[in-house]
């Protein structure tokens, strides 16, 4: 067990070394001069050179990133090419919105999306299954921000229930700050609702044709604890897999989320660092983002014995 | 039909044609032959194939759909709600909304193909050396496990950043986001496929290790590639129009529906159509190609059809 734990470790080190190196080597790769491009067209060559050093451009790619990869590891992500500010400490302002709305999405995706898929699962060929795999297919083909625009439009400006836009932070109440976020966490949580639902009505398919549910059925024990004792536990694997997956959409989508309603986040960051293509952000957010993905899966791996004890390393 | 069961059950002849002759209960079912039997069983593809015929078409004949300049400024007619003179009103500069969203269908279909193609045959290439040689694929494998690590819009974004917008850099930057899950893909697909037991006749029949990979691998990866490529091309259809929305895809100067949309957005609260007709050309054409997707995936892949 311990030898497996330390084995799963050590090889999310290669993982987040390649993840640092491409981050890394995109300002090289990238067709023409990235000093030029961030510079923008009204800059004078000084300025160019300006970041040109600021970037480090000036200097060996080998030396270059051996200084990056020191400074991450102190927790120096570089520093801002617009604000001059620490690349860290603009992401330690702009976390805590992000993180809020990421929970808030997860909580509600999941107490959503696995009754769905379980009843589904249960009532498979009738109309209620036809409803939640139709939802599934929508859900993967409306775009975020196009849930986000509806739901604001329905809910803030023609029903006036909610907020339209903006965030207010968890020290101000749980309530008002619940209040900002109950929108956007259903916009962005769209497309992993359906995600999530989809593989939770695969695998419980697969999993209530087996025997030892028939067994259960024999035995007298009711439809709910054999759907969600009996069943869902045996199921549990892929969906809590998927649901580790499925955190790339997240983010990507937080990006957007945030822009659509005004949450100064991480994913507004970003957007306003794209804007004046401050690349240093960019790659400092793409950088952490990555790693806590990594980490997320790590620790779902880690897991499973949890949820299936069964499963021996 | 009755003599034969006749004889499975060891009656005489003669007491089958004594017995009531039973009434068909299940009428002879003639499946319908060719193109309109095809899409009779696969209404999914029939009905997003049909959406998705609508939107090629659109795209293809749009100046010709009773469209304007999409470009042309008329700053004294902006922000007009829709009407008979334009369909879907106009933007704050006064550009008709109908045209660009018509014009903006190409955009959004040709990053949709041109991502779908690119990252399919890149990942494919990929896919089937990794699978293929075992000295390679440990460390290709590794390379795309850290490229997967990263999150396909913020890499995208990244990308974006650092290259000046237009249409093809955008395509680049999706199609390299979206590589390394079609080349795990395949890779799977030739793992499996390299063990059977028609590949090790090839090798030792002396056929050279290219042929193999190209007449005997290659085929056999092309059905769930081909289902992967209409899923890469919806979601590239969805990523252009992010990227746009939040100002590092395709210049503001071309009329994608990311960019309408992006315009619209600072008037959203008081005039929603901007982002209201964009938004639905979109949602629609996604659906579409995922419905296809779906019923291609059914035709391909029974076994998968059956659980998803």
């Amino acid at each position: 067990m311990w030898a497996y734990v330390i084995r799963r470790v050590l090889a999310t080190i290669p993982v987040m070394a390649v993840v640092a190196l491409f981050v890394f080597s995109l300002l090289y790769l990238a067709p023409g001069d990235p000093a030029a491009i961030i510079a923008g067209d009204q800059a004078t060559p000084q300025d160019v050179e300006r970041i040109r050093a600021s970037l480090g451009l000036d200097r060996p790619y080998l030396v270059r990133f051996g200084a990056w990869v020191w400074d991450i590891a102190h927790g120096d992500l570089g520093t801002s090419i617009f604000t001059n500010l620490p690349v860290s400490r603009m992401i330690e302002q702009r976390i805590e919105p992000t993180l809020s709305l990421m929970v808030v999405t997860l909580i509600l995706a999941i107490s959503i999306a696995v009754p769905m898929g379980v009843v589904a699962a249960w009532k498979q060929g009738t109309i209620i299954d036809r409803a939640v795999m139709g939802f599934a297919v929508l859900g993967f083909s409306v775009p975020v921000f196009v849930v986000g625009y509806l739901l604001a439009y329905i809910f803030a400006l023609e029903l006036d229930w909610l907020p339209v836009q903006g965030y207010t932070p968890f020290e101000r109440g749980i309530g008002p700050w619940f209040q900002n976020l109950i929108l956007p966490a259903i916009a962005l949580g769209g497309v992993y609702i359906a995600l999530i639902a989809r593989i939770t009505r695969a695998t419980m398919l697969e999993v209530l044709s087996q025997d030892y549910i028939r067994t259960a059925r024999a035995k007298g024990a009711g439809q709910v604890s054999i759907l969600f004792l009996h069943a869902l536990k045996n199921a549990a694997v892929p969906i809590v897999t998927v649901i580790g997956i499925g955190i790339a959409l997240l983010i990507g989508g937080a990006v957007v989320t945030e822009s659509v309603f005004a949450i100064p986040g991480l994913g507004r960051l970003t957007v306003d660092a794209i804007l004046r293509r401050d690349y240093p952000v960019i790659q400092g957010v793409v950088l952490l983002f990555s790693f806590v993905y990594v980490l997320v899966n790590l620790v779902i791996d880690l897991a499973y014995t949890l949820f299936d004890p069964r499963i021996r390393y | 039909m009755s003599a034969f069961t006749a004889d499975r059950a060891g009656v005489s002849a003669a007491t089958v044609h004594a017995a009531i002759p039973m009434p068909d209960v299940l009428p002879p079912v003639k499946p319908r032959r060719g193109f309109i039997g095809f899409l009779r069983r696969n209404p999914t593809i029939a009905i997003g194939g049909g959406l998705l015929l609508i939107m090629v078409f659109v795209a293809i004949f749009a100046p010709f759909l009773w469209t304007k300049d999409p470009t042309a400024l008329a700053p004294a007619m902006r922000t007009r709600e829709p009407a008979a003179r334009w369909w879907f009103g106009t933007d704050m500069l006064g550009r008709d909304v109908y045209s660009r969203v018509l014009y903006g269908a190409r955009v959004s279909l040709l990053v949709g193909v041109a991502v779908a193609a690119l990252a399919s045959a890149v990942g494919l290439a990929i896919g089937l050396v990794s699978g293929f040689f075992r000295q390679v694929d440990a460390v290709v494998m590794r390379i795309m496990d850290g490229m997967m690590s990263i999150p396909p819009i913020l890499l995208a974004i990244a990308l974006m950043a650092l290259t000046r917008g237009s249409v093809q850099n955008v395509i680049i930057a999706i199609s390299i986001a979206e590589v390394p899950r079609v080349s795990r893909l395949v890779r799977g697909v030739v793992l499996s496929l390299r063990e059977q037991p028609y590949v090790e006749a090839a090798v030792a029949s002396g056929t050279r290790t290219g042929r193999i990979l190209i007449r005997h691998i290659l085929p056999n990866t092309l059905a769930p590639l081909t289902v992967q490529a209409t899923y890469i091309c919806a979601a590239a259809m969805i990523t252009e129009s992010i990227l746009s929305f939040i100002g590092a895809g395709t210049p503001p100067t071309v009329p994608s529906w990311g960019n309408i949309m992006a315009e619209g957005r600072a008037l959203w609260q008081v005039k929603p159509y901007i982002v209201f007709f964009p938004a639905l050309f979109l949602s629609v054409t996604v659906l579409a190609i995922n419905l296809v997707g779906d019923g291609l995936r059914d035709i391909l892949d029974p076994r998968m059809a059956k659980s998803l």
